[in-house]
């Protein structure tokens, strides 16, 4: 069992495999069933993702009426063909946007590592698919190298916002989906970490601050930024750019991060966006007419 | 190693919006349903912490009562399973803890049916994964995703061997086992998370075996 990312990565270049495989043969070894079932398995949590993602573009609206209708916003601007920062970056928030208003509205989804961070690593799979055109089986493969990363990080800091913050949800989905992008993409094991590095910083030290304790504000839009961090990071990964602090390092720091956030910032609805007058506001509108 | 398969992290299939506090919650109930074995006539439900602050938010009492009445992360009956409970005629009583809790996503379950009440305290650490922490006020450390068997025995020597000498006669593996005990001598628990599936056999047998009070079957 690789305990951090240096053994993962080590791991997959001296046996000269993809991440994904090395996440697959631990997960035949953990569960002893064969390779067949447990491909067949993502296979159907790659296949919710999808429908998600389809009933998002449709356009949904949550129970509170918080969120809902964004994704579709985002399609019909790429449309106009004025989009300024690229058709592909805003496809993958539109449809992270998507997967997290269907999570708002009590729709199934899969979470990834979370139900409020569900959106990133499938909106950037099903952006970065109409230009690479990956067939199903590297897209389950996909789901294998993000969950890897997700590994690391859920067992050396976190994946719960009441935990770790925001950093561990969002920002461990946004760190799992750009090592899987750099892998999809062609890029070595070692880039893959680097990407993962790359997003990791730039997400240390988000707060889970949701309004009136729903995962919907901010956490849709986060997504929608989990997204966009991680196909940037990706791309700089491929161009060669590294990371001064390792991969390792950089999630320990995360932990400790985690560790000394004020309870208030931790999925609490007492600090943050939750406690400014309008978050307070929107909690007394939802609760008061929920009676 | 909290996490062990990538489905812990991809994963699971579930309703919104909460894998810690949606999804994590009704894996809660349905453990505490498994234990008591059947549909309670009343549920206790207490929340803590970030459950105790957030859980008309997350849905989280919706899914620990749909957890509670036997429904998968995935049920679409979940958002409805407070008029359910009512429905097939489960009392529900919600209740809001001050107290600090070592994990900020915990809750305690109380069910109850003519004859038997199940105490639990559960933990969701994060992605939908959950930790049983205590059972009618043994400590202990369950995932409630392996098989395992839970028996309430007396505290004497040899009983540890019986018991794993019957789960040998029937080649059943061992995959982590505890033993915990409130006081030296009294009551004590074995958990024994195993990788085969446990036959009705099995438990028969073990609950013949002398000293041994109850034997409990978790699958999932």
């Amino acid at each position: 069992m690789f305990r951090n990312v240096a053994e993962l990565v080590a791991r997959a270049e001296s046996k000269q495999v993809k991440i994904a495989e090395i996440m697959i043969q631990q997960e035949m070894g953990f569960s002893g069933l064969p390779r067949e079932k447990i491909i067949e398995k993502m296979d159907t949590n790659l296949t919710v993702m999808e429908q998600a993602i389809e009933r998002g573009l449709k356009g949904v609206q949550s129970v509170t009426g918080l969120t809902g209708g964004d994704a579709v916003l985002l399609q019909q601007y790429i449309q106009t063909g004025k989009a300024l920062s690229g058709n592909l970056l805003l496809d993958a928030v539109s449809k992270a946007v998507a997967t997290n208003e269907v999570n708002a509205a009590m729709g199934v989804i899969c979470a990834t590592p979370t139900a409020g961070s569900a959106g990133v690593v499938p909106g950037t799979l099903f952006a970065v698919k109409e230009k690479l055109h990956p067939t199903r089986l590297e897209m389950i493969e996909f789901l294998f190298t993000s969950a890897a990363f997700g590994f690391v990080v859920a067992n050396n800091a976190s994946i719960s916002g009441a935990a770790g913050g925001c950093q561990a949800e969002v920002g461990a989905a946004s760190g799992m989906a750009a090592a899987a992008i750099v892998e999809l993409a062609g890029g070595t094991p070692t880039q893959a970490a680097e990407a993962m590095a790359i997003t990791l910083k730039n997400m240390l030290g988000l707060v889970c601050d949701p309004v009136a304790g729903l995962v919907e504000v901010p956490c849709v839009k986060r997504n929608a930024m989990g997204a966009s961090n991680a196909l940037t990071a990706a791309d700089m990964a491929l161009a060669g750019i590294t990371s001064r602090i390792p991969c390792d390092e950089v999630i320990d720091a995360m932990y400790r991060i985690g560790q000394s956030m004020p309870s208030a910032l931790r999925e609490t609805a007492e600090g943050g966006l939750a406690a400014t007058p309008t978050g307070r506001r929107l909690e007394a509108e939802i609760f008061g007419s929920f009676k | 190693m909290k996490y062990r398969s990538a489905f812990d992290i991809i994963g699971p299939v579930m309703i919104g919006p909460s894998s810690s506090h949606t999804a994590g919650a009704a894996r809660i109930g349905r453990v505490a349903r498994t234990l008591l074995g059947k549909q309670p006539q009343k549920a206790i439900i207490s929340f803590y912490g970030s459950f105790a602050k957030t859980y008309k938010g997350h849905g989280t009492d919706v899914a620990v009562v749909g957890g509670i009445l036997n429904f998968d992360t995935d049920d679409q009956r979940i958002p409805t399973s407070l008029n359910l409970a009512e429905e097939w005629g489960m009392e529900v009583i919600f209740t809001v803890e001050e107290t600090v809790t070592d994990h900020p996503n915990t809750v305690k379950i109380q069910l109850f049916d003519e004859t038997k009440k199940v105490e639990i305290v559960g933990i969701s650490i994060g992605g939908g994964t959950i930790e049983i922490t205590e059972l009618n006020s043994f400590q202990l450390k369950l995932s409630g995703e392996n098989p395992a068997i839970l028996v309430v025995h007396n505290d004497k020597f040899g009983l540890i061997s019986s018991v794993t000498t019957v789960l040998a006669d029937h080649e059943i593996n061992i995959s982590h086992m505890e033993v915990s005990r409130k006081e030296k001598g009294k009551m004590a628990l074995m958990i024994i998370e195993v990788d085969q599936r446990i036959h009705d056999k099995i438990i028969t047998e073990l609950e013949h075996l002398p000293n041994i009070t109850q034997v409990i079957r978790m699958v999932e």
